[in-house]
Formats: structure tokens, C-alpha cells, sequence
């Protein structure tokens, strides 16, 4: 490996070798899927349960393996350095601090979500919300928000499929050309949802997961060395987020977060911790792990990833001591495009396509699962339960796959209309929207105290004020909205993550009118739940062992 | 009739409390420590090239790993399952709301 490399080559141009690769491997890997689809046709009805924790066939190690494929997405292979790369420690490692502190909070409250889950044949959180309110109303708006929050989530891996191809040298500087690469990525993750639902994603899995695991290895291990080691990649970091920016004339970012930047770093890392588990597809996918209890052993290896995910971060660090630079095909900077950068300045180019390859993979293996998830809830929660109560299978997995393609186009407006430069923004986005059915989910699982209509009331506030507030932050650069997710908390008057200060206001008018409505007696609703469900373990009665999507729902067929 | 389904389900099955603190503590350590920023936000120590800022976060992952991995064994000692009787528990139960 010490024969290569010509440093910073410069984006311009077709890097033959690495797109054949991307292409050639890419293929391969879809082409395995699809035809593995066909091979186990008969028991492809179980596909689900490979994603969840835990599935009954698989240990704990492959299980543990196996999720990690999941975590890692665009988010942490792209977003993430960028953040770091462009902006420094707060816009960057809050990740960190969040995938820590994610596990903690799921090991309290998924337990008793599993179990009342099972004992009634929840798949979605908004079923729950529905069973344990009797309030079709706070269910739907559950629903909506999962759909809404997920958008966003898809456009982020959009940017990470884009990101690798437009480095790869596929497109062109006019106006048609410019954004080739993300059509191409929005009609694969099309192509590939449409024909097979999650059936493909689920068989492909191992080798996906061992493509990424290889590129990780090799780029933390490698790349720091290559540029002359950490103590060098620290203090170009440093150097350079102590520059001032020639717009704002403030620094370009923290190296370290100063006495301003506390809430900033907390609330953002906190508050992506709550949020993370309330997406319909993490949901679901927990959800079919095989016994109330797996979740919290798992909860308990799964910190390593976070480990993983710093160094990854770090890469970001590593990019600014390698002088990478990030240029698009259209001639202007765009810090997205600094790790699949970094990988073709720094690898060989054969390498370097296997590197855009496993980024590219596991993009859009989430992407797909996410669309996928929140089509089922329309389908479940909305469709179902509102438009056509009598539905067959047949018109719900159509309606299904329509929404699914919906819910991608609407991801692809997300990346359109928003300023993609800065793409973690668009989970925190996401975030902002997600937190607000904390309330209704997870206090729900402990009470029944708050009431349906406080609840239904804090949420469409805590939504309203969350966009209105993400809407009005301004980018100093483009002058678009939505330039971050970062606004004055009021009363505290430090900078905080938006999504934490609108869940605050939520809960604070959840609990005021709870008070009130339940003093007043309104009808709190039909609880079809009791103190023992929450309890519930496999093997007790009415306990399901596989809980998973419809079938007809998740494979894509009828 | 058994002894079993005379226990009532629409209860929360007994637990030692003072087990179930002490696994509460251990998962709420990480987070206090984490969400509190000014007590690590600094360059120094540095460990092998890295800032203090960054070397303590990674040393969290595994000091979580160990607290959350107590608190599992700690909460299935404190709160053995109780198993669920069918028949007259559960939403079949006539009248029953809240």
C-alpha cells in the first residue's frame, strides 16, 4: 500500500478506475440481493426480523454486527466529518455524546414498549398511542409527524449517495448536469424499494456490513498516519477553526466548545438521543427482537459503535491536516464531498471506488428501510384507519409502495429546496419534528396522567414552534432558512438545539392542561392496556412471537 | 384455581426498589456526565495526541458500556418476571378503564 497515491489530485474530472469499481461492486452487491430475493422466496415473509435486535436466529455478536451496518449511514460516513470538517467540534462530535447517551435512555423505556407491543400487536409507535389513549386523533398525529420527521432523514442519505458520485466525477458544471448525481441516487433508492420492499436490504446485510466494516478499518487506521499522525491532525484542526470566517468574521467553528457553546453541544447531543428512537423505523425494528430483555443486553455492547463513529468524525480533522479540498463539479466548495475527497486524494483508486461503494450502500440500504417504515405507517395508521377501513391486502401493499415513492420524492424537494452544504442539518431537522411525539410514546408507557388532548394541544404547539423557529435561523453564507437547528433558548440565553426547547414547551403545556382537563373530567379515553402488559415477556400469553410489519406490507408483494 | 390466576394483572409486578434505584444511578451517570460540557471541555490532558475533550468522550463509550451492562444484570435480579395468566385479565375484562 505504500506505492500509491499522488496527494490532492483535485475533484475535476472522471476517476475511471474508482467509478468502475463503485459500479462494478455496486452491482455485484444489489444483483446478489435481488437474486438471493428469488432463492429464498418461501420464508422471505421473516425479512423483518433479520433487521431488529436480536432476531431469533442470530446471536448476539452477529446481531450486534449486524445492527452496526445499520447505524452506520451517511450521517456518520459523510454528514458528520463534514460538520467537523466545515464547523468544528459542536456542529460535529455532539454525535459522540449522543450515540452514548442513547443507549442508557433505550434501556429504560424499550423494555416496557416491547411488552405492551407484543401483548397487543403494536408495530408502530402511533398503534400504541392509539390502544393506550383511545384517541385516533393523537395516533394520527404521531403518524404524520413519523412520516414528516423521515423525510429529511431520506434526504440526508440522498446527499451521501450524491456526495460519492459527484467525486466519482459523474456529472457536469451546467445547470441540467449539476444535480445528475442526486437524480441517479433518488432512482436507484426508487428502483430498489420499488421492486423488492426490504427483502433485498435484508439478504444483503453481511456483505454490505462487511464492505463498510473494511473501509472503516482501513481509514482510521491509515489515513491519521498518512498525514503525519493525531498530534498533527489536532493542530491543523485547531488552526484552523481559530481562523476567522470572511463572512461572519467570527472563528470558523469550535475546536473545543467554549462557556457559550455548553447548551449548544448538550442539547443537541441530548435531544438526538430522545429523538432517535421515536422514528418509525427504529421502532419497528426494535420492536422484533425476541424478548423484552434482549434490548437491554444489547443496549449495553452497542456503545462500541460510538467509538467508531468518533473516529469517523475525527476523519473530518484528518481531512483538514491532509489539505483536502472539497470542490464540487460546479466549481464552488461544498464540505460534503470531504471523505469521499479524502478517500480519492488518499487511497488508490481501486480502493477508493471500494470506499464509494460501501459509503454509497449504506446509504441507501437505510434509505430504503426508512421509506419503507414510514409508508407502513401511512398504510397502518392512516390509510387503514381513516380513508378505507376495508382495504384488501392487495390495495394496501399498492398504497404502500405509492407512499413509499412519495415519501423519497418529497426527501428529494428536502434536498432541492434546503442548502445541502450543511446535511447534518437535515437530521436535526428531522429531530425537531420527531421529539415533539416523546411525550405521547414514552410517558405514555409510564402513565396514563397526561391527557390525549393536552398531549395532541403540546404537541401541535411544540411542532409550530419548532418550524417556525428552524425556518427563521438564517444562513450567513446563502441567506437561506433553515440554515441550522441551533436558536437562543429563552430564559437560559445561550444557543440550544431547537428540538430541545420545543419539546421543554410541549411537556410544560402537556402537564398544565393535563392538570386542567383532568380536573375538569373530560373524557381521558379507552385504556386497552393494564399494569401487567408493560411487563409482559415471551412466552406469557397472547405474547407474539414475531411481531413484525404485514408481510404483504414489508415484502412489496400482496 | 391456582395460585397464579388469582394474581391481579392490572398491577405492576413486585421489585426491590433499592435494586432498581441503584441501576437508575448507573444509567444516569453517563448522561450527567456528558450533558455536563464545561466539565470536560478543555485541551489538557492530552493522551497520545488527543485533547482531553475528545479522549474522555471515547472513554465514556466503555465506562456506559460497563454501567449499563451492571444495570441489566441489576434489574433482572430486582424485578424476576412474574408470568401472565389468560382468562379474566387483560382487555377481555369487562368495564375496565384507566
Amino acid at each position: 500500500m505504500n506505492t500509491m497515491v499522488p496527494a490532492a489530485t483535485g475533484t475535476g474530472g472522471v476517476n475511471g478506475v474508482a467509478l468502475t469499481v463503485l459500479i462494478l461492486l455496486f452491482a455485484l452487491v444489489t444483483g446478489m440481493g435481488f437474486w438471493a430475493t428469488r432463492w429464498r422466496r418461501a420464508d422471505s415473509m421473516e425479512s423483518l426480523d433479520e433487521w431488529g435486535l436480536g432476531g431469533r436466529r442470530f446471536g448476539t455478536w452477529v446481531t450486534w454486527f449486524l445492527l452496526g451496518g445499520d447505524l452506520y449511514t451517511a450521517y456518520t460516513f459523510v454528514a458528520v466529518p463534514a460538520a467537523m470538517f466545515a464547523l468544528g467540534a459542536v456542529s460535529g462530535f455532539f454525535a459522540v455524546p449522543y450515540t452514548i447517551v442513547l443507549y442508557p435512555i433505550i434501556f429504560i423505556f424499550m423494555a416496557r414498549l416491547w411488552s405492551v407491543s407484543h401483548r397487543h400487536g403494536y408495530v408502530t409507535p402511533a398503534d400504541f398511542v392509539k390502544g393506550r389513549y383511545g384517541s385516533r386523533g393523537l395516533s394520527l398525529a404521531v403518524s404524520i409527524t413519523g412520516i414528516l420527521a423521515t423525510m429529511p432523514y431520506i434526504a440526508l442519505q440522498l446527499v451521501g449517495i450524491q456526495a460519492v458520485l459527484e467525486v466519482a466525477g459523474v456529472g457536469g458544471s451546467n445547470a441540467l448536469a449539476k444535480d445528475l448525481p442526486l437524480f441517479i441516487a433518488f432512482a436507484l433508492l426508487a428502483a430498489y424499494t420499488y421492486s423488492s420492499g426490504l427483502r433485498a436490504p435484508a439478504v444483503i446485510a453481511f456483505v454490505k456490513d462487511a464492505l463498510i466494516y473494511l473501509v472503516i478499518i482501513v481509514a482510521v487506521i491509515y489515513l491519521p498516519s498518512k498525514v503525519g499522525g493525531w498530534d498533527h491532525v489536532f493542530s491543523a484542526a485547531e488552526g484552523k477553526m481559530a481562523k476567522p470566517n470572511p463572512v461572519t468574521s467570527k472563528p470558523t467553528g469550535a475546536f473545543i466548545p467554549n462557556s457559550q457553546q455548553y447548551w449548544a453541544y448538550a442539547t443537541l447531543a441530548f435531544g438526538s438521543a430522545l429523538a432517535l428512537f421515536m422514528y418509525p423505523h427504529s421502532i419497528t425494528a426494535t420492536l422484533s427482537s425476541s424478548s423484552r430483555n434482549t434490548i437491554r443486553r444489547n443496549a449495553s455492547i452497542l456503545p462500541a459503535y460510538s467509538f467508531v463513529l468518533g473516529l469517523l468524525a475525527l476523519l473530518g480533522w484528518v481531512a483538514i491536516a491532509a489539505g483536502t479540498k472539497p470542490i464540487g463539479l460546479d466549481g464552488k466548495p461544498n464540505a460534503q464531498l470531504v471523505i469521499p475527497q479524502l478517500f480519492e486524494d488518499m487511497f488508490p483508486s481501486w480502493f477508493a471506488g471500494v470506499a464509494f461503494a460501501a459509503v454509497a450502500i449504506g446509504a441507501l440500504v437505510p434509505a430504503a428501510i426508512m421509506s419503507i417504515a414510514a409508508a407502513n405507517t401511512f398504510t397502518r395508521n392512516i390509510y387503514r384507519d381513516f380513508i378505507k377501513p376495508d382495504a384488501t391486502h392487495a390495495q394496501e401493499a399498492k398504497i404502500g409502495k405509492l407512499v413509499s415513492l412519495l415519501v423519497k420524492a418529497f426527501a428529494l424537494v428536502f434536498v432541492l429546496t434546503l442548502d445541502k452544504q450543511n446535511a447534518i442539518n437535515f437530521q436535526l431537522l428531522g429531530g425537531i419534528w420527531i421529539l415533539q411525539t416523546f411525550p405521547a410514546i414514552v410517558f405514555g408507557l409510564y402513565t396514563r396522567w397526561f391527557h390525549r388532548w393536552a398531549l395532541l394541544v403540546g404537541w401541535a404547539i411544540g411542532m409550530v414552534y419548532g418550524t417556525v423557529t428552524a425556518y427563521n435561523v438564517i444562513n450567513p453564507a446563502t441567506k437561506g432558512h433553515f440554515g441550522g437547528s441551533l436558536d437562543m433558548i429563552p430564559t437560559i440565553g445561550k444557543m440550544g438545539y431547537i428540538g430541545m426547547t420545543a419539546f421543554v414547551i410541549n411537556l410544560v403545556i402537556a402537564a398544565v392542561l393535563s392538570f386542567v382537563f383532568n380536573a375538569m373530567k373530560v373524557d381521558a379515553g379507552h385504556d386497552e392496556t393494564i399494569k401487567g402488559d408493560y411487563f409482559a415477556d415471551a412466552g406469557d400469553p397472547r405474547v407474539e412471537k414475531n411481531l413484525g410489519m404485514d408481510a404483504h406490507l414489508t415484502t412489496g408483494t400482496p | 384455581m391456582s395460585i397464579d390466576s388469582d394474581v391481579d394483572h392490572d398491577t405492576v409486578p413486585p421489585a426491590n426498589k433499592g435494586l432498581l434505584a441503584v441501576a437508575g444511578v448507573l444509567l444516569a451517570l453517563p448522561m450527567i456526565a456528558l450533558l455536563w460540557v464545561s466539565s470536560y471541555s478543555r485541551k489538557d490532558p492530552v493522551l497520545w495526541g488527543f485533547p482531553f475533550f475528545i479522549w474522555y468522550q471515547f472513554l465514556w463509550v466503555f465506562l456506559c458500556s460497563a454501567l449499563t451492562y451492571t444495570a441489566y444484570r441489576l434489574v433482572l435480579r430486582a424485578r424476576p418476571h412474574r408470568p401472565m395468566t389468560d382468562g379474566r385479565t387483560g382487555t377481555q375484562r369487562e368495564g375496565h378503564t384507566r
